[in-house]
């Protein structure tokens, strides 16, 4: 049965261990963005062994894109972007100490076995609940690329937020478990 | 002839982007809360009990629904007795867009396609906006928009079978579509079918099949059931809301049908997320 946690980062691997495809976690703490754009430079910053804008050990990525904040406001929907698309870099970002990624929809097995290796997990979060989302968001700022405008990389303060284990560091998927159950042949 | 002013044009336009951002339409609103009754997956129950939380914020606090606030998509009806008076029909739909999209703080997300650099300050703020225009009878302009979010439209597909395909070739095509997708289109979908035409009319006509409200009924009595054979054949796969597993993962099925060519069956699939934000006036 699946368990439910309440988790602050940055996570630490005893931690992700833990966790099974299916618990329901909600986090507190400090997570980043990143998309496709952002994505590619810090993996090219790691290549290039280069410093990073922020520090990936126990680090938890959110893929998403937010609409503009309202005045006064710290963000504005921030709902997560369809994964797949940062298949090619999450691997890195694991191995490189990374912990945790944000999204919604398949991951190929390479980032699966990364998540079995490096201790990392990869929650899904609800698409399209931008509002809701964005709500558990209390503080966010860009700390690296501007010129990328929704694809920058901004440090965000979230509180409870709402994720489900997607893919564990057993190599557990929830979208293949789930479908199976319900599957009629 | 009728005289409608091009500002006019312009503001309808801004004011049902803005709109449409934040208040999903009833007929979304109640195939998620018929989908929340009948979905047997507890995981799944509770994306959509979220889904519908979301969409009461969204409307209340004037949030947008999705961060993906997607390109606008607009198929216009010009009746052939209106004079637009101080500029183009799409010079006004794209001014109207760009305004909504500023003035209501959404998401600019049109970009070139290889270099990826963001349009919003080059060609304009989510600019272009893709528009389908027809000329009919009449004085009067009639608008659809729809808002329509990248992670639908990147799973879908479309290929022209030949006729032999028959029915059972389009069935097993979408089937074949959806199944692949999985999570990644935001299910609970809406399923657009385009059938018969050109390559390009069955694309655009999937595209249109989107626009009709879910829960509407096909005209074609013989499309009516399809729509509802291909909807069991999907609900069959077990995808489940955001894919986490369950019974309801299509809310509709909507086929749009045209002649077509002896040699060909052309068949597209567009899918709308479950953020389904279309809307329509008359001006």
């Amino acid at each position: 049965m699946s368990e439910v946690y309440h988790l602050t980062t940055p996570l630490t691997e005893d931690v992700t261990r833990k966790l099974k495809a299916g618990d329901i976690v909600y986090l507190s703490g400090t997570i980043y963005t990143a998309r496709d754009a952002a994505h590619k430079r810090l993996v090219d910053l790691i290549e290039a062994g280069k410093e990073l804008p922020f520090d990936l050990k126990g680090s938890v990525i959110y893929f998403v894109g937010p609409t503009p904040p309202k005045p006064g406001e710290p963000i504005g929907s921030a709902g997560p972007t369809t994964s797949y698309r940062m298949d090619s870099y999450s691997p890195t970002l694991l191995k490189h100490g990374s912990k945790g990624m944000i999204g919604k929809g398949k991951r190929n097995q390479a980032v699966k076995d990364a998540c079995k290796e490096y201790g990392g997990i990869y929650f899904g979060a609800t698409g399209g609940a931008g509002a809701l989302l964005g709500k558990q968001i209390k503080s966010a700022e860009v700390i690296a690329y501007p010129e990328l405008g929704p694809e920058a990389i901004r440090k965000l303060e979230v509180e409870e937020f709402p994720v489900t284990v997607i893919n564990d560091t057993y190599g557990n998927d929830l979208y293949q478990m789930g479908r199976e159950q319900y599957e009629v042949k | 002839m009728r005289e409608i002013a091009y500002e006019d044009i312009v503001k309808h336009v801004r004011d049902i982007i803005m709109y449409s951002a934040t208040h999903l339409p009833e007929d979304a609103l109640n195939a998620l809360k018929e989908a929340y009754e009948n979905e047997k997956s507890p995981v799944s129950k509770e994306v959509l009990k979220q889904l519908l939380e979301n969409a009461e914020i969204a409307s209340s606090e004037s949030r947008p629904l999705c961060q993906d606030t997607g390109l606008a998509v607009f198929f216009v009806k010009l009746g052939a007795d209106v004079k637009i008076v101080g500029g183009l029909l799409k010079d006004a739909i794209n001014e109207g867009t760009e305004q909504g999209y500023k003035d209501g703080y959404l998401r600019a997300s049109t970009c070139t396609p290889f270099s990826r650099e963001n349009l919003k300050d080059t060609v304009g703020y989510n600019l272009p906006a893709i528009i389908h225009l027809d000329i009919v009878e009449g004085d009067k302009i009639e608008i659809e928009y729809a808002a329509k979010g990248g992670g639908s439209e990147n799973v879908s597909r479309a290929r022209v079978f030949p006729p032999a395909a028959g029915k059972e070739g389009v069935i097993e095509f979408v089937k074949e579509c959806i199944s692949d997708a999985g999570p990644n289109p935001c299910p609970p979908i809406t399923v657009g079918v385009g059938i018969g035409g050109t390559f390009e009319k069955a694309a655009i006509s999937s595209k249109h099949a989107l626009f009709r409200d879910i829960g509407s009924k096909n005209d074609d009595p013989e499309m009516a059931e399809l729509e509802e054979v291909i909807k069991t054949e999907i609900n069959k796969l077990g995808i489940g809301s955001m894919g986490m597993g369950g019974t309801e993962t299509a809310l509709a099925v909507h086929i749009e049908a045209n002649p077509c060519h002896i040699a060909s069956l052309p068949v597209s699939v567009n899918v709308q997320c479950h953020s389904s934000r279309h809307t329509h006036i008359t001006i």
